[in-house]
């Protein structure tokens, strides 16, 4: 079917963007990121298994600025994927589907998953005694 | 007429032939990862700086080896069925998206057995 020149329905960039709308994409947006990251999990457990030089490679990888970088942003998706997934799990047994609530728990996602973030990343550096 | 009921009459059906079950694998590895993946949180923290015999002093604890078998079976399911639907909803050619759907299926087997055997090997190899 030849759909010619005609005017396009309106499509995502002329909405202004909204907790609710902008919580959703961030769902799957780190749901994909959180696949790679697994991906990465799979290398670091092989490398386990290959021997003591690959492993401390693997480590030295993942410690690196870059391996640190991606590691934070993977515990942040890891702990927003999980807080609104048990959000998600909530709307579909019925509960906190009021507009009201659903703006609430969305902060509550927000903060919770940043905070956890900080808290593991200090605990992280606790063990490590600063390094 | 058929005297069928509603039940039967939508059960395994829908337009993917697939009734509800995609949508309850998805609920049910989600409800399984919520314990799982704090447990996975807390392992990771606690194996920060360690070298290969850290790691395997870890495996060896209690629980650690039959925890992070679940979780790597449930992660890997759960991943599958995440992609899946985001490949169905962005990826319009046909021959593109069946590929990509039997790729996102046989690397989700492949990740979960390979890393269930790199387990193995570190808690009973040599």
């Amino acid at each position: 079917m030849k759909t010619g020149n005609r005017p396009l329905s309106p499509h995502l960039q002329v909405y202004k963007p909204q907790i609710t709308s902008v919580l959703s994409i961030l769902h799957r947006i780190t749901g994909v990121g959180l696949a790679v990251g697994a991906l990465v999990l799979v290398y670091w457990l092989n490398a386990a298994a290959y021997g003591p030089e690959v492993f401390e490679r693997a480590q030295s990888l993942l410690s690196s600025w870059l391996g640190r970088l991606l590691l934070i942003g993977w515990t942040w998706a890891l702990f927003y994927h999980l807080c609104n997934g048990i959000r998600h799990i909530c709307w579909d047994s019925g509960i906190g589907l009021e507009i009201q609530h659903v703006k609430l728990t969305g902060w509550i996602v927000i903060i919770a998953s940043l905070g956890f973030t900080l808290i593991s990343w200090m605990a992280g550096y606790g063990l490590l005694g600063g390094n | 007429m058929a005297l069928r009921s509603d039940l039967g009459r939508v059960r395994g059906l829908g337009s993917a032939k697939g009734g509800t079950s995609h949508w309850w694998a998805q609920r049910v590895t989600a409800v399984a990862l919520i314990p799982l993946s704090i447990w996975f949180i807390f392992s990771i923290i606690s194996l920060v700086g360690l070298d290969q015999n850290g790691f395997k002093a870890w495996l060896d604890m209690p629980g650690s080896f039959v925890l992070m078998t679940l979780f790597l079976i449930a992660l890997f399911y759960h991943i599958q069925l995440g992609l899946q639907v985001v490949i169905e909803d962005y990826v319009h050619n046909e021959i593109n998206k069946v590929s990509l759907l039997i790729f996102n299926k046989l690397l989700a087997v492949f990740c979960v057995v390979s890393s269930i055997a790199a387990l193995m090997k570190i808690a009973f190899g040599g």
